[in-house]
């Protein structure tokens, strides 16, 4: 009973990074129609942005958790000016194949750079130890990352669902030339909004690198998840993306106790069995 | 009469033919075939390469008057690149030999293609005991330790200390699950018992805490780590942050020196490990490793030296035979004891495995590290009959019985 | 939209003779490469370029078809041509259980929902005893045909892959000119005009992905006997990205276009192999400027500069 606790609480722990990459995913695909594919890159990218911070200019743990994601959104307004936007008004499809591209470009560049093995990144000293929670020995570090990550889960939902920018947002989901009209930036909107998207997923990066190694494959190792969890959650929906991030999480947790073999299956198996019931997936709406 | 003399001068001008093709392709060319910038790239990588180029200058860098040519790849650690490069090596660039091969996938994949095409593999890097066991290969020298001398030294010692219920958690590959079966059988034969085992997919996985926990749970005295390189680090680091080891202990069962350097002492104090080769054992060692070091900037691994000592017994061995004919090389490979640095007194069995003494060690501690990379006590020296599987044991089939 | 007929028989020519003489001039096992990889990209274009599905998943059918080739001439000594047979059944069954589920969304969730289970195949290969996991499956045996030909030696070999590949290309050209085909562009064109056409759209979609899935495993099965082993490699989301590339590079939608995509990626990975990472950042590159500015790929571009001039 003990260890199957102790499972649940580490599958929460990984369903709070699914959560805040697949609401990144959700939040660019709902307005831009692009699948960023470049997403688990991204995330990798935040991750190495702080190891280098550290290891070259001595930046900690805490600044590089706001330095890191703004300049990895730096980037990513970069990559929306200068690429994604030469492709609005074509088949969608070619979004996910130029960011795809992309992510073999900085992948292999830093795996170049860095090389394969991981770069240890050491804990911040105020999160070091941990605390016995009866039925596990809980690392402080691991329960700050659930509670974080949830948080920034929940306010950019309450931003997006809540507030009247996250209103514009949901209307230039839904007709962007109608948004326009009314005198609303739409152009601009997009590009913050890529930034903002890719932005968390550097966020979840700072996040994990004191947990996992610092390397260049920790990002695809993710993504293939997260995009099974975005087909479950169905797209779209920004509470539905971070429901299944959290709950998937548990499920893998539960399954690592009662049938280890078949942790790294489950969620592409429950996602056929949706896929079958539902097609749009839980939260998805048909289009 | 004129027959006889007839019949010597066919069998005169059949020497000089002989003679004229002893070295084919007139170079003797070695492929480096080691993971440049993966996993195990600090294991072996650019240090084996380092390692094999010594070993050819130190022979003298011509070999009866050809050259002798070293190159090298990266496999990636991947056994079809591993295969293909080899492949392309045999059939293009006239490759003589490969080296090095770590990581058992890619020897793997490698030895029966050079076996199929009469080439010789030397492994240093990789440890699947099998590999001179049932997929054992005429072509195959296995050189520097392997499996079953981990699992003797380390799982033995650790049983005689008190740990007698182990738990595992297993690389998910060939080497990680032959090093658990191989541990399982000495820690039964001692006394000992096994609760269970997780497998890890490797590489690519960085978070352990779930197996960690998993082993947490069985209440084993000692968790054996059957994995390599970064898996085993991160797990000992790990198993630090979830407060699992002073409870219980982690036995690593395949450390390497950069392992613990990378770890620090601080973190691998008193960790038993087996291993062929410490740079720090004697005058010999030392003198060698120095002159690695000046070169490479960190002290050899037991792969490293033995590449080094591989190349040179595989060089030693063409000037005996005067060819470089696979058969005869391996013959002469074979026959002749293997007495340097490395090894004393070691000798190749009609398996492949080459039989030497290994050393039974502890990382010391902190206080105890007088200078730069003083890391290990050595607490036993194994001899080559204890340290390795008889020939009986291993069970090659082409071994006739 | 067609180039003449007589540029196009032009390059059928060409293409049978360079493929006669190849193993004379190149490496054979770099040219039995090719022309696995030109028979995988093939049969992926009739799904993209033909169809307009972009599926993200190829790689499933390619490795799953060469993991079981593989274990039936290892582990039950059967002979090559039935253990091709088998793994391009299997591909073919995976093709229609993955097809009937991914079809039923179009466009982006199309793809994936066929790269999720890209996945999931990928982590039973890691996952099964018998695929060796990280290992890959060794030492598959080349074996010979019709107990006859040794196709252990590279040459005999390179005729035997090549006789396959020239019938998947067959197959494929009569499927893009026949009715059937007509259908699928006009589907890709505009669905909505074949469906109220009174074309069962869904049916002809899942009949294409089945078909490419078939000749997808063809040329995974072939090549676990060229190169004696399946790995994971085969089955891993950058397989299912190489063969979006080669297509795209080669000219999607056009019969030759996949082939020429296909010998380009493989020649450059075969003279960049030496350079290690440096390879994907050259590939990511290229894909980016196709996507970019080159959507029509070489033979697209060629067939329209054709156009224009004639």
């Amino acid at each position: 009973m003990k260890a199957l606790f102790g499972q649940l609480l580490l599958g929460l722990i990984n369903g709070s990074f699914y959560a805040l990459l697949s609401l990144g995913l959700s939040i660019i695909f709902g307005l831009l129609n692009v699948i960023n594919f470049a997403h688990g890159a991204l995330y990798m990218l935040g991750a190495f942005a702080a190891y280098v911070g550290l290891v070259q200019l001595g930046i900690g743990y805490w600044p590089a958790l706001v330095l890191s994601p703004l300049v990895v959104g730096v980037l990513g307004l970069l990559i929306e000016v200068l690429l994604l936007r030469r492709l609005y008004g074509l088949d969608p499809l070619y979004g996910l194949l130029l960011t795809f591209g992309l992510t073999l470009v900085l992948e292999g560049a830093f795996q170049q750079l860095f090389g394969v093995s991981g770069n240890p990144y050491p804990m911040p000293a105020q999160l070091s130890g941990g605390a016995d929670v009866r039925f596990m020995f809980l690392p402080w570090y691991r329960g700050w990352a659930v509670v974080v990550s949830l948080l920034v889960c929940f306010a950019s939902w309450w931003v997006i669902e809540r507030t009247r920018l996250g209103s514009y947002l949901r209307a230039g989901t839904e007709n962007p030339r109608l948004l326009q009209a009314f005198g609303v930036n739409v152009p601009l909107m997009f590009t913050l909004t890529y930034a903002y998207g890719v932005a968390l997923a550097a966020f979840a990066g700072v996040m994990a690198a004191p947990i996992y190694q610092v390397s260049p494959s920790m990002g695809s190792n993710l993504i293939m998840v997260v995009f099974a969890v975005v087909v479950i959650g169905g797209m779209g929906s920004i509470a539905g993306s971070i429901i299944t991030g959290v709950g998937l999480g548990l499920v893998e947790g539960m399954t690592k106790y009662f049938y280890p073999e078949f942790a790294s299956t489950v969620v592409f198996i429950i996602m056929a069995i949706v896929l079958l019931v539902r097609p749009a997936g839980l939260f998805g709406r048909e289009r | 009469m004129r027959t006889l003399a007839l019949l010597l001068c066919i069998a005169a001008s059949a020497a000089a033919a002989e003679k004229e093709s002893k070295i084919s392709d007139g170079v003797v060319k070695i492929g480096v075939l080691t993971d440049m910038s993966g996993y195990y790239s600090d294991i072996a990588g650019s240090g084996s390469v380092t390692a094999a180029k010594m070993a050819v200058e130190d022979f003298g860098g011509k070999m009866l008057g050809k050259p002798i040519e070293i190159i090298s790849a990266d496999h990636q650690n991947k056994a079809d690149i591993a295969s293909n490069t080899a492949r392309k090596w045999f059939d293009e660039e006239k490759v003589d030999a490969i080296a090095d091969l770590v990581s058992s996938s890619t020897a793997g994949a490698v030895m029966p293609v050079a076996a199929e095409k009469k080439r010789i593999t030397l492994l240093s890097g990789p440890a699947t005991t099998a590999f001179t066991g049932e997929k054992c290969t005429a072509y195959n020298v296995h050189y520097t330790y392997d499996n079953w001398a981990l699992a003797n030294g380390t799982g033995r010692e650790v049983v005689r200390q008190g740990g007698d219920s182990w738990f595992f958690v297993t690389a998910d590959y060939i080497f990680g699950k032959s090093l658990e079966e191989d541990t399982s059988k000495v820690v039964k034969a001692a006394g000992g018992k096994v609760l269970g085992a997780a497998r890890h997919p490797s590489p690519g996985t960085t978070d352990f805490s779930s197996f960690l926990l998993q082993a947490q749970a069985s209440g084993a005295k000692i968790i054996g780590l059957a994995n390599a390189g970064l898996d085993t680090v991160s797990c000992i680091k790990q198993a630090k942050e979830f407060n699992i080891t002073p409870k219980q202990s982690l036995a690593g069962l395949l450390v390497f020196i950069s392992d613990v350097h990378a770890l620090g002492l601080d973190v691998a104090k008193g960790m038993y490990l087996t291993t062929a080769f410490y740079w720090d054992l004697n005058d010999e060692t030392r003198k060698w490793s120095k002159r690695f070091f000046e070169r490479q900037g960190k002290m050899p691994t037991m792969v490293q030296a033995g590449v080094y000592s591989e190349i040179r017994h595989y060089l030693e061995a063409i000037k005996a035979a005067g060819t470089d004919d696979a058969d005869a090389v391996m013959a002469k490979m074979k026959a002749t004891p293997v007495n340097d640095f490395f090894a004393k007194n070691g000798r190749i069995g009609p398996d492949g495995l080459h039989r030497h003494e290994m050393y039974l060690a502890q990382v010391k501690s902190p206080e105890e590290s007088k200078h730069p990379w003083d890391y290990y006590k050595i607490l036993k020296t194994i001899p080559a009959a204890e340290a390795f599987p008889t020939v009986e044991q291993q069970n090659c089939p082409l071994v006739k019985k | 939209m067609k180039a003449a007929p007589w540029v196009e028989r032009l390059g059928y020519a060409i293409l049978v003779v360079a493929g006669l003489v190849a193993p004379f001039v190149v490496y054979p096992v770099f040219a039995m490469n090719v022309l696995c990889f030109a028979l995988f990209a093939s049969a992926f274009n009739l799904l993209l370029g033909y169809t307009g599905l972009l599926s993200f998943g190829h790689a499933a059918y390619l490795g799953a078809a060469g993991y079981v080739t593989g274990y039936a001439c290892k582990a039950w000594g059967w002979p090559p041509l039935f253990g091709i047979a088998l793994g391009t059944l299997v591909a073919t069954a995976l093709g229609y259980i993955i097809g009937s589920l991914a079809i039923r969304r179009s466009g982006i969730y199309f793809a994936m929902i066929t790269m999720s289970f890209a996945q999931l195949i990928f982590f039973l290969a890691v996952q099964f005893p018998w695929t060796g996991g990280e290992d890959g499956l060794q030492g598959v045996p080349r074996g010979t045909l019709f107990g006859l030909v040794d196709l252990s030696r590279n040459l005999p070999l390179y005729y035997f892959v090549y006789a396959v590949f020239l019938f998947g290309f067959a197959v494929i050209h009569r499927t893009i000119h026949s009715p059937f085909g007509h259908v699928l562009r006009s589907i890709r064109e505009n669905e909505a005009r074949a469906l109220s056409l009174g074309y069962d759209v869904a049916r002809y979609k899942l009949l294409a992905f089945v078909l490419s899935a078939a000749l997808s495993g063809l040329a995974g099965a072939t090549k676990s006997l060229v190169f004696q082993l399946a790995s994971l490699t085969d089955v891993h989301w950058h397989m299912s990205g190489q063969v979006v590339l080669m297509t795209l590079l080669g000219g999607m939608g056009t019969v030759l276009g996949p082939s020429v995509g296909a010998l380009l990626v493989v020649a450059l990975q075969n003279e960049l192999a030496s350079l290690g990472s440096w390879v994907p950042v050259i590939t990511g590159a290229i894909f980016v400027v196709c996507v970019l500015a080159f959507r029509r790929g070489i033979v697209g571009e060629v067939q329209a500069l054709v156009k224009r001039s004639f």
